[in-house]
């Protein structure tokens, strides 16, 4: 009996690590031919172990080329903005809809969930943002359409207010002389740290990985972000020649442009994957909770 | 003074900030979901960028007769449902193997690292996927294509050999999201009563017999409304995995065409609006009647489980 589940356990062990393989190696390709010498990856291809190592292609992507630090610190301030504006609309929304005998809840709860059932699609979309908002080819761009607040945001932290905040604390403080605002700010948002790190890991993601909202409505270099940086460089394989002898000083011919596409790969990926084992298990949580509503 | 209290807290007035706090948030899904629901008429229009939506003249149903008479309609609702329900299948099996595996396992140090690890393709942007997939399949530089003649095979031309897609966009598809659908049965798997298990084990069930009778009844409910929810959303499809993982490539528009990246190409690159918007609003029709028939189901079987 001890014998077999040993050895069950080593079975499922190396399954489970033959899994681990699936998912990690695809990676460590793209790192891999990242740092492969220009020269090896003209002759051997994309591959798994480096014939030459040699980091120039991150010598031109980080020193070099203004674009992608460029990409970076938009990446970085549209994730932020748009995390940090996203949370407060949403804890704002969320907050009104946990008091039962709020006059007209029930219509505006439908209203946030009927964004679930049903949408205009990209067309109408598009040509509002375009048209009458004028959107094309500014920041806004990237922070405002679809990504600023969602209905199962709000859902998800309505649920977790009205079941971690019980009635009696506000109500006491309400006896006390509280008002709505500082009720929100001293006793509910210190109450909910753990469903407000879950959400602005989603949003935050969310953000940083974007790139249809760059597809859509930018079409300016200077405002290229790295995701749609990555994507107009993957699309068209000219860009990073064009973009570069812009740059003045380089020799275009002498562009590791193999190696480089995958440095700024792995470069697009490396804030995530540095952040992610402190923050798994919000996003764990994040992802069960997310699922049972919605 | 102890009653002034309770009547400002019983008067309405008191409901006043709370309005205000959720002002910003209508606003914003007004003009972000609502307009654009209200815009759907651009499908029974003649659109003219110059005269907007309102000066386009009537089309009456004529955009929906020509999307139904072209070819691609019934491709793109044929990839879209045929790609959604290999997902479905696959990835809801896969994942149910996978957490029973996890929570089989004794060690809890190896147990959190698997997580861990099999949860970061689901972090990866679709973009940098596609590099991924680039570096596989590059017909240049591509590993696939140093190794096939290595051990024996001839070169391929991935990117214009359509045969092989499905395949691929099945494999990517699991990779993804495998981490993701892993945790959702996982979370079930570790909420069954450990007492069942004891139970069993005194009686002599082998482990076979545990998870076949405790383990995967525990799961049904799970497994249904996730599959309905799957259900409901069908008719939708990863824009990123469609378009930008095969790399918008011609040749391969056959099996990687489905309704959103239809919508997409109609409205940039085609500049086919009307059957674009007519398009897009069988997507939202359909999705729809989807949604509120799969609720239906799942209120059917467990009212603490529908979305409304």
């Amino acid at each position: 009996m001890v014998e077999r589940s040993k050895t069950f356990q080593i079975v499922a062990n190396c399954i489970m690590i033959l899994l681990c393989l699936f998912c990690i190696l695809p990676l460590w390709l793209l790192f891999a031919s990242s740092i492969t010498e220009e020269r090896a990856l003209l002759d051997y291809g994309y591959a798994f172990f480096p014939r030459v190592i040699d980091f120039s292609a991150y010598h031109y992507v980080l020193v070099e080329s203004t674009q992608l630090v460029r990409g970076y610190f938009l990446s970085a301030f549209t994730t932020l903005v748009g995390t940090v504006c996203n949370l407060t609309l949403t804890t704002l929304f969320a907050y009104p809809l946990m008091h039962k005998n709020l006059p007209g809840r029930k219509f505006i709860s439908f209203f946030v969930f009927f964004t679930m059932l049903f949408n205009g699609g990209l067309v109408p979309s598009y040509i509002m943002w375009t048209q009458t908002f004028q959107i094309k080819n500014t920041i806004a761009a990237l922070i405002v359409p679809n990504l600023l607040l969602n209905a199962f945001n709000i859902i998800m932290m309505r649920t977790y207010l009205t079941t971690n905040i019980p009635e009696e604390i506000m109500d006491a403080a309400r006896i006390d002389g509280a008002g709505e605002c500082t009720i929100l700010l001293r006793i509910v948002i210190p109450m909910s740290k753990s469903i407000l790190s879950t959400l602005a890991l989603l949003v935050g993601l969310g953000y940083w990985n974007d790139w249809q909202n760059g597809l859509y409505y930018i079409n300016k270099d200077y405002l290229y972000s790295t995701q749609v940086l990555l994507n107009k460089m993957l699309m068209d394989t000219q860009f990073l020649m064009s973009s570069a002898s812009q740059g003045l000083s380089i020799d275009t011919s002498a562009l590791p442009s193999t190696g480089i596409k995958m440095a700024i790969a792995v470069m697009g990926i490396l804030p995530v994957l540095v952040v992610y084992p402190f923050l798994q298990k919000y996003l764990v949580k994040g992802i069960t909770i997310g699922a049972v509503k919605g | 003074m102890k009653k002034s209290i309770i009547k400002r807290i019983k008067s309405k007035k008191r409901f006043f900030p709370l309005y205000l706090m959720l002002l910003p948030g209508m606003v914003y899904l007004f003009i972000n979901n609502y307009i654009p629901m209200g815009g759907i008429i651009i499908a029974f229009k003649q659109y003219n960028y110059r005269k907007g939506i309102f000066g386009s003249a009537w089309n009456g149903l004529k955009n929906f007769v020509f999307l139904f008479k072209t070819n691609d309609a019934w491709i793109i609702t044929r990839n879209t449902l045929c790609y959604n329900l290999v997902f479905i299948i696959l990835g809801t099996t896969a994942a149910i193997a996978v957490s029973i595996l996890l929570s089989e396992i004794r060690k809890e140090r190896a147990k959190k690292t698997y997580q861990v690890v099999i949860l970061l393709p689901y972090l990866i942007s679709i973009v940098v996927v596609s590099y991924i997939v680039y570096g596989f399949l590059s017909s240049e530089y591509g590993c696939m294509n140093h190794l096939l003649p290595w051990l024996g095979g001839d070169k391929v031309m991935w990117y214009s050999t359509p045969t092989y897609w499905p395949v691929i966009l099945v494999i990517v598809n699991l990779w993804k999201n495998i981490g993701y659908n892993t945790v959702l049965y996982y979370a079930t798997l570790i909420g069954i009563d450990p007492s069942y298990y004891e139970a069993a084990v005194v009686d002599g069930a082998t482990r076979w017999q545990r998870i076949r009778y405790i383990t995967i009844p525990s799961l049904i409910p799970t497994i249904s409304i996730l599959t309905l929810m799957a259900i409901s959303k069908i008719f939708y499809s990863d824009f990123g995995l469609f378009y930008q993982v095969p790399m918008n490539s011609g040749p391969l528009i056959d099996v990687t065409n489905t309704i959103d990246t239809y919508v997409y190409r109609g409205l940039m690159e085609t500049s086919n609006i009307g059957m674009s918007a007519a398009a897009g609003v069988y997507q939202s029709v359909v999705g729809f009647v989807l949604v509120v028939a799969a609720n239906w189901i799942v209120g059917r079987f467990d009212k603490e489980s529908t979305l409304f």
